[in-house]
């Protein structure tokens, strides 16, 4: 047995390191701002304080030694939009868009002159008023990052700043002051609900799972988060790893299991390379492996790459695949709770869940109740993407409105030209492949599992993309047809041959060979393949047709009957072309246009090579005066 | 092992020490499969069939199940990639701002198709993906894992041209 930890020395002895430096830097380590280059803005700023005289702490020391700059990577502040994104502790400055050359700055006017540097705070894209302070961005001011709270702030990569936040705390209470059964009692009356989409009661499924008798069980984090277009579990699982890996030792007391395994796909590596060495992390500090807090139990963690299957995300799928077979699905009963994983009673709950759980334990389900709504209580993460101005990661309470999210927080619609277009608002797909459209008439529903069922949508794993008016509903239709075609997992006949079916059906439309008869074949078709197929890819598949259908059938009628396509996104149904009234002859299409189709003389018309063309909109992207048609 | 390599020359066993290496790190445990194939990827930067038949024989499972579980999963590659994976991101995110149209320049610039998706040179692979997580930066492509968000087609041809220039120049 390791020796025990001692979390409060810990978390005393980092806070006392921690408070004889006077300011942190911290710059977002998260996917987005580190493609946007934060790295090198990180090595720039190290270079600049030195430069400068200051002594730059990179890592807290076991021992008091000051310092006058603690500078530090984090996870993803949410707020990708806007970055590479650098804060300044304790003044709570936020520096958007910050590139290397504005390093200086940061350090002469914060670091040593102790005020903000003005232009790289975030303005009010209407008022271009700055605000000084992270929180009072609107982005910030309007969530309530209780799941995500300290994802942003802390250095995912130091346990010890995980503990000196309470963190492993509610770990240490489930295993040393708590019964299995206690546990289970007090997540079902939290309410928790699963946040990978099925929205299934936690508390429930762990009760289920803790009654079987088996000499062995496991847990399984499900991070396979293969949803287009959703990046919560990632963000979690970059930003604030450890939460994760306290979750799943809760969750493994609470049904008895003594093995886990998250399961990540492959194509997040920070968070891979993240959760192995906070698991690696907490092996070492003595708090998983044998005796976990000094208590008989024991917890072996495992960490298993996805290969790319969408279907994976489905819980007996993914149990197959840790078995090294093909991601299939099989039929239950028997549920996971009866017959997991190598035939085993397993639990099996996504990121944000088992994220979600140490909140529970240290707060009491009664706290936790305090926000969301009667059924579905707590907060819930979403990826605000698409035409919105604040794209990024945002977390709400269950019973949030549409419109809370797309205009306070997200900022509003955008159109093509990325600029606020106050009735550019068309509508938003939530829930991925297995979810639906939200239109006007919902922006003011409350957000929760059971009131968004009537609707046709889901609130699915909580990817949000705002669509403009520019988009074509039966193109986003086809979208995520193909997406789901090609994910098929083959087993079941209805699915395998439906989704290809209906992917060909939709494929006429937007190549104008639509059809009455098609377009009601269509309908008949995404109803059959959602009674017959197996599991829950198939059986939602048909939602966004069926949902874009029921939203905007006169977009699918203006493609069969008029063959157009009123947004103007269906190639097969354009024609591009430059308006010679509006065009100024500037040029600056032509030198974007990467396939060399349009030809002019500078400030008389230009024109378009339609067979040359490849319709890939850039130059109505550099176009200034609208006068490109068609792409 | 060895033993059924007999009939090659050296360079075939030197070959299959680095699998054997790995499937010994996996214990020979046939439930390993797919992170044995993931490591054996990652070494020969796809499969190729003879090493599919050797983890098979070493795991004591079929070829036909080493295959199956090897074509199944988006991630292996049957055929060799070339030296640039090239990857557009097709998330719904990216889809709606536009990854189409990168796709298709880049198509366009190197000479491929959907079914095309090596250039013969061996240079680029270029593969489309469902989602990268990187949705805030829509639309996305990766060039050998590193992240190129806020795209543009000319910015997307820009990118390549210049690998295109610096390996010409090698």
């Amino acid at each position: 047995m390791s020796e025990l930890i001692n979390l409060e020395a810990v978390g005393r002895q980092y806070k006392e390191s921690r408070a004889a430096i006077a300011r942190r830097v911290i710059v977002c380590g998260g996917t987005g701002c580190v493609a946007n280059g934060s790295l090198k803005i990180f090595a720039a700023l190290k270079k600049e304080l030195e430069g400068h005289n200051l002594k730059v702490v990179l890592e807290l020391g076991h021992d008091v030694c000051g310092g006058d700059v603690f500078l530090s990577h984090s996870g993803c502040q949410g707020f990708c939009q806007a970055g590479p994104l650098v804060t300044v502790e304790p003044d709570d400055y936020l520096y958007v868009h910050v590139k290397p050359e504005d390093v200086k700055d940061i350090v002469e006017q914060t670091l040593v002159g102790n005020r903000p540097v003005t232009r790289l705070l975030y303005k009010d894209p209407a008022t271009g008023s700055a605000f000084e302070k992270w929180h009072d961005v609107p982005f910030y001011k309007r969530q309530h990052r209780e799941i995500l709270g300290d994802c942003g702030n802390i250095d995912p990569e130091d346990i010890r700043e995980y503990i000196a936040k309470g963190g492993y705390e509610a770990a240490r209470r489930a295993f040393t002051e708590m019964k299995p059964q206690q546990i289970c009692e007090e997540i079902a009356a939290s309410g928790l609900r699963g946040h990978g989409g099925g929205g299934f009661p936690t508390g429930k499924k762990w009760t289920l799972t803790l009654a079987e008798k088996s000499d062995k069980k496991y847990v399984i984090c499900n991070a396979d988060e293969g949803d287009p277009g959703a990046f919560m579990n990632r963000s979690l699982m970059e930003g604030n790893p450890h939460r994760v890996i306290e979750g799943i030792m809760i969750a493994a007391r609470a049904i008895e299991a003594d093995e886990a395994y998250v399961y990540v796909r492959a194509e997040y590596p920070l968070a891979v390379q993240r959760i192995r060495k906070a698991l690696a992390d907490a092996e070492k500090a003595g708090i998983l492996g044998k005796g976990v807090f000094g208590s008989r139990h024991n917890i072996l963690c495992h960490v298993m790459e996805g290969a790319g299957a969408f279907v994976c995300g489905e819980e007996t799928a993914l149990v197959a695949s840790i078995e090294g077979l093909r991601g299939m699905p099989r039929p239950k009963p028997p549920f996971p709770a009866q017959s997991g994983l190598w035939g085993k009673p397993t639990v099996i709950n996504n990121v944000e869940t088992l994220g979600t759980v140490p909140l529970i334990i240290l707060e009491g389900s009664h706290n936790y109740r305090t926000l969301g709504t009667q059924g579905s209580p707590g907060t819930k993460t979403f990826a605000l993407t698409g035409h919105v101005v604040n794209t990024g990661l945002i977390e709400v309470p269950f019973g949030s409105t549409l419109r809370e999210i797309i205009f306070d927080i997200g900022g509003g619609v955008i159109d093509k030209h990325g600029k606020i277009d106050p009735n550019g608002f068309k509508a938003v797909q939530i829930g991925g492949p297995s979810g639906g459209c939200l239109v006007e008439e919902h922006l003011d529903m409350p957000l929760d599992f059971d009131s968004i069922k009537p609707t046709g949508a889901i609130i699915g794993s909580g990817g949000l993309v705002v669509m403009n008016r520019d988009t074509c509903m039966v193109q986003v239709a086809h979208f995520f047809m193909r997406f789901t075609q090609n994910e098929s997992c083959g087993k079941c006949v209805p699915c395998r041959e439906g989704t290809k079916q209906m992917l060909a059906l939709l494929d006429d439309i937007i190549h104008g060979r639509g059809t009455l008869e098609k377009l009601e074949l269509l309908e008949q078709l995404a109803r059959a393949v959602q009674i017959g197929s197996l599991c829950g890819l198939g059986k939602t598949a048909p939602n966004p047709v069926l949902s874009t259908l029921r939203y905007f059938r006169s977009e699918y009628e203006a493609h069969i009957f008029q063959k157009r396509c009123p947004a103007g996104q269906c190639k097969a149904l354009a024609v591009p072309e430059i308006l010679a009234d509006r065009c100024k002859g500037c040029g600056a299409c032509l030198r974007k246009c990467p396939v060399g189709a349009i030809t002019g003389e500078k400030k008389s018309p230009h024109r378009i090579d339609p067979k040359v063309c490849i319709k890939c909109g850039t130059c109505a992207q550099a176009c200034k005066f609208n006068a490109i048609v068609g792409v | 092992m060895g033993n059924t390599q007999t009939t090659e020359p050296t360079d075939g066993l030197r070959k299959f020490e680095k699998v054997c290496q790995i499937i010994d790190k996996y214990n020979r445990d046939p439930s390993k499969l797919i992170p044995i194939l993931q490591e054996v990827q990652h070494e020969y930067r796809y499969l190729p069939e003879q090493v599919q038949s050797y983890i098979a024989t070493s795991l004591g499972l079929s070829s036909a199940r080493v295959f199956g579980v090897a074509s199944f999963y988006a991630h292996f590659a049957l055929e060799p990639k070339g030296r640039y994976v090239i990857h557009v991101c097709d998330g719904t995110a990216c889809h709606v701002k536009g990854s189409d149209g990168l796709k298709e320049a880049l198509f366009d610039l190197l000479k491929l198709s959907d079914s095309k998706k090596t250039t013969n040179d061996m240079l680029f692979t270029l593969e489309t993906v469902s989602c990268l997580g990187a949705c805030g930066l829509a639309p996305v492509m990766t060039i050998n894992d590193e992240v190129h968000g806020q795209m543009t087609p000319a910015k997307a041809v820009e990118l390549v041209k210049a690998i295109m220039e610096r390996e010409q120049g090698k």
